[in-house]
C-alpha cells in the first residue's frame, strides 16, 4: 500500500541492548531497506522522551555508553553503510564533548547531520550554526501543532536538510494514533510549502500510522516502537520489523 | 553591572530556555506576559492581599540575641519558617497560582523532592479551587510519607516518577513532560529559580518580597536599610533569590550563599553544586550543575531533601561565578549541629535545609558591628523524624 518514494527512518539507542550492539542495527537496518538512521547518544534526563526511551537511554548509560565510546564504535561505519546517519542526542553531552570537537568528529566519521531536541532555533542560529556548517552538518530542527508560522518560517529558512514535524503535543512513544488534529496539523504544513521537506515522527508504530504520517510528508521516524520491539524479540528480528511497516 | 537577568534571561553566561520545541509555546506565553502581569495593579492588591491575610506576612524580622552574643555579631533572622505550610515556597506558590488564572490555565502541575514545594502548591490550588498534579520522585513518596498525606489531604495527586533516579531531578523531568502533553490548559509551577527563562527571574520576583521586608524592617530595627551580610542555603536557590534581590547590586551587602557538602565534598555524597559543578543544561537552563565527565547528571546527595539538586539557579551560577557571592558549602553533621543549637539558643526548631545557613557562624567571623540578616526559610516539622534518628532523641 505504501506510496513509492516515502521515507522510513528508525531510532534506536545506541549501547541498547548491549552497548555493542551499535553497528550491527546500524548495518541490518540498511540491509533491511531503511532509508535514514537516527542513531540516539542516550542522556539521562530525556525531557522530550516517554518511558521506552528513557529507560533504553539508562540501559545504554549503564551498560557504558558514552560520546566517545560511540564514536570509536562508529570509526568504520562508512565503511560498511551508506544511508544517511544522523546523531540524535541531548545538547549537555555535546556541551560537554565541546560543541566544535562534537561536529568534527560527526565530519570525521561520516555523520551527516544532528537533532537536538533541546537546542533551540535562536540559540542554534546565533551560537552554532557556523559550527555546524563548517564541518558540512545539518541540524534537524523540530515543528510541533503548536508551532506559530511565523516561527515555522523562521526554522525553514534556517534548515538545511529536512524539517522534523512533531506530530502531536506529546512526548515520543504516545500510542493514541492519528486523529483529525493531526490530519489538519499535516495539512496545515503541506499548505505552507516548505522550502525543507518534512519528516514526522513521534507515535509512529506500524504501517498505517506510518501510511498516515507520510500522506503529506517525505517521510517518518520510528523510535520508541522500534525499541520496543528489540527489547522483546532482540537484535537478530531487525528485518521482521521493517518488513511490518512496509 | 547588574545581577538580574537581562530580557533573554540570562545572567551572565548563565540561564536562558533550552527547551525542546514543543515546550516554546507555553514558556513563551509566560515570557511575555509575566513582568506586565505581575505589574497589573489588580494582580499586585491581590498578591499583596493573600501574602498579609493568607501567608501571614510580613514575617517578623527578629534579632537573635543569645545567638549574636555567642557568636559576637549582630544576627537577625528573617522568619520564612512562620508562613502558612511553614516556609518560604508558598510566596512564589501564591504568584504562580495567580499567574496561571491570569493566563486562563485550570489545570495546575508542579514537582517536589521533600514534598515542600508540591504541599505549598497543593495549598493555593485548594484556596483556587484549581486541579493539582504533583509529580514526586518514588523514592521521595516512601521517605517523605506526611507530606505525601498532606497534598492528598488538600485534594492534590501525587503521581510517581518512576524514571532515573526516582528523586526530585525526575520528578522535574516527568512535569515537564506533561506540560509537553498538555500545552494549552495547563500551567506548570516550578519550585525554585531554575529551569528555562522566564521561570528563574519570575520565581525570584515573587520571591523577592522577603529582601523588600528586610529592608523596611532593618530601617526600623537599627536605623539603616542595608545590612553587611546578607545569608541564606541554596537548594536551585529560591529563599537564597528573595533574601537578596534588592541587595543584589549593592556592594555594600555581602552575599553569603549556604551549600549542602552532605558527607563531605569530596566524599561523592553531595550537593555542593558551585564546587562540584560544571557549566552544562539542566531542565532548560544553562547553569552549574553536577555531571560526568561525558555530561550525564548525577545524583546529588544530602541530609536535606530540600537541598539535593545537582544544578543551581543560573542568578546562583552568576553570582558564584562573578564574585559577588561567597559561596559555603557545610556537611550533614555542620548543619544538624547548627539546628540544635538554634533550637536551644533561640527556641526554633529549623528545617534541615536552613540548619545549613546556621552553620555559617562556624565557618566565618564576622565583626562584632556586624548585622547578618539570616533568612530563615523553614520549620523543622517536616524533619523531626530525621532529627530524632540523628540525636537519638
Ligand atoms: C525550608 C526550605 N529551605 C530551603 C529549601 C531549598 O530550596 P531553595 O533553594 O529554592 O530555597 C527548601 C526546599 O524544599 C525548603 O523547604
Amino acid at each position: 500500500m505504501q506510496a513509492e518514494g516515502k521515507l522510513l527512518s528508525i531510532y534506536f539507542t545506541a549501547g541498547y541492548p548491549s552497548l555493542e550492539d551499535t553497528v550491527k542495527i546500524i548495518q541490518d537496518l540498511e540491509k533491511s531497506g531503511i532509508d535514514m538512521i537516527e542513531i540516539g547518544l542516550p542522556f539521562s534526563d530525556p525531557l522530550a522522551d516517554g518511558p521506552t526511551i528513557q529507560e533504553s537511554s539508562t540501559k545504554a548509560i549503564k551498560n557504558g555508553m558514552t560520546s566517545k565510546i560511540l564514536f570509536d564504535q562508529l570509526k568504520d561505519i562508512r565503511e560498511s553503510v551508506s544511508i544517511p546517519l544522523l546523531i540524535m542526542g541531548y545538547f549537555n553531552p555535546m556541551l560537554q564533548y565541546g560543541v566544535e570537537a562534537f561536529c568534527k568528529k560527526c565530519q570525521e566519521t561520516g555523520i551527516d547531520g544532528l537533532i537536538i531536541p533541546d537546542l533551540p532555533v535562536d540559540v542554534y542560529h546565533e551560537q552554532y550554526q557556523q559550527v555546524f556548517e563548517k564541518y558540512g552538518l545539518i541540524n534537524v530542527l523540530l515543528i510541533t501543532p503548536q508551532t506559530s508560522d511565523e516561527r515555522i518560517g523562521f526554522i525553514d529558512r534556517v534548515s538545511k536538510g529536512f524539517i522534523y514535524m512533531v506530530s502531536s503535543a506529546s512526548v515520543t512513544g504516545s500510542g493514541e494514533g492519528f486523529g483529525n488534529a493531526q490530519t489538519q496539523y499535516f495539512e496545515r504544513i503541506d499548505n505552507m510549502k516548505l522550502a525543507n521537506p518534512q519528516i514526522v515522527g513521534f507515535g509512529i508504530k506500524d504501517s498505517e500510522t506510518f501510511d498516515q504520517a507520510t500522506k503529506t510528508s517525505k517521510g517518518a521516524i520510528i523510535g520508541s516502537a522500534f525499541i520496543k520491539h528489540l527489547t522483546k524479540f532482540g537484535v537478530d528480528s531487525i528485518a521482521s520489523f521493517v518488513d511490518s511497516i512496509r | 553591572m547588574t545581577y538580574h537577568a537581562n530580557e533573554k534571561g540570562y545572567y551572565g553566561e548563565f540561564g536562558g530556555a533550552f527547551i525542546p520545541e514543543m515546550l516554546y509555546p507555553n514558556c513563551e506565553e509566560l515570557r511575555h506576559n509575566y513582568i506586565q502581569i505581575m505589574e497589573e495593579p489588580s494582580f499586585k492588591e491581590e498578591f499583596d492581599q493573600l501574602l498579609k491575610d493568607y501567608v501571614g506576612r510580613p514575617t517578623p524580622l527578629y534579632f537573635a540575641k543569645r545567638l549574636s552574643e555567642k557568636y559576637g555579631t549582630k544576627i537577625y533572622l528573617k522568619r520564612e519558617d512562620l508562613c502558612h505550610t511553614g516556609a518560604h515556597k508558598v510566596n512564589n506558590t501564591i504568584g504562580q497560582i495567580l499567574m496561571a488564572k491570569k493566563l486562563g490555565k485550570n489545570r495546575i502541575i508542579a514537582e517536589t523532592g521533600a514534598g515542600q514545594h508540591g504541599v505549598a502548591t497543593a495549598t493555593v490550588c485548594a484556596l483556587m479551587g484549581i486541579e493539582c498534579i504533583v509529580y514526586m520522585g518514588e523514592v521521595d513518596i516512601a521517605r517523605q510519607a506526611p507530606n505525601v498525606a498532606r497534598m492528598k489531604m488538600l485534594g492534590a495527586q501525587v503521581r510517581p516518577a518512576l524514571s532515573g533516579s526516582r528523586t526530585l531531578k525526575d520528578a522535574t523531568n516527568e512535569a515537564i513532560r506533561d506540560w509537553i502533553n498538555n500545552p494549552v490548559d495547563t500551567h506548570y509551577i516550578i519550585g525554585s529559580v531554575v529551569g528555562p527563562h522566564p521561570y528563574p527571574d519570575m520565581v525570584a520576583r515573587f520571591q523577592s518580597v522577603i529582601s523588600a521586608e528586610i529592608k523596611w524592617q532593618l530601617m526600623e530595627k537599627e536605623g539603616r536599610e542595608n545590612p553587611d551580610y546578607v545569608v541564606a542555603c541554596v537548594g536551585g536557590g529560591s529563599n537564597a533569590a528573595g533574601t537578596y534581590f534588592h541587595y543584589l547590586d549593592n556592594p555594600d551587602v555581602g552575599i553569603i550563599a549556604v551549600e549542602a557538602a552532605g558527607k563531605g565534598v569530596n566524599s561523592g555524597e553531595s550537593a555542593a553544586t558551585s564546587a562540584l559543578g560544571k557549566i552544562g543544561i539542566i531542565h532548560g537552563s544553562k547553569t552549574l550543575l553536577m555531571q560526568t565527565n561525558d555530561g550525564q547528571i548525577t545524583e546529588p546527595y544530602s541530609i536535606s531533601a530540600g537541598l539535593d539538586y545537582p544544578g543551581v539557579g543560573p542568578m546562583h551560577a552568576h553570582l558564584f561565578k562573578s564574585g559577588r557571592g561567597e559561596f559555603i558549602s557545610v556537611t550533614d553533621d555542620e548543619a544538624m549541629t547548627a539546628g540544635l543549637e538554634m533550637a536551644q539558643l533561640e527556641g526554633i526548631i529549623p528545617a534541615i535545609e536552613t540548619s545549613h545557613a546556621f552553620a555559617i557562624f562556624d565557618h566565618r567571623k564576622f565583626d562584632k558591628d556586624d548585622v547578618v540578616v539570616v533568612n530563615l526559610s523553614g520549620r523543622g516539622d517536616k524533619d523531626l523524624d530525621t532529627y530524632i534518628d540523628y540525636f537519638k532523641l
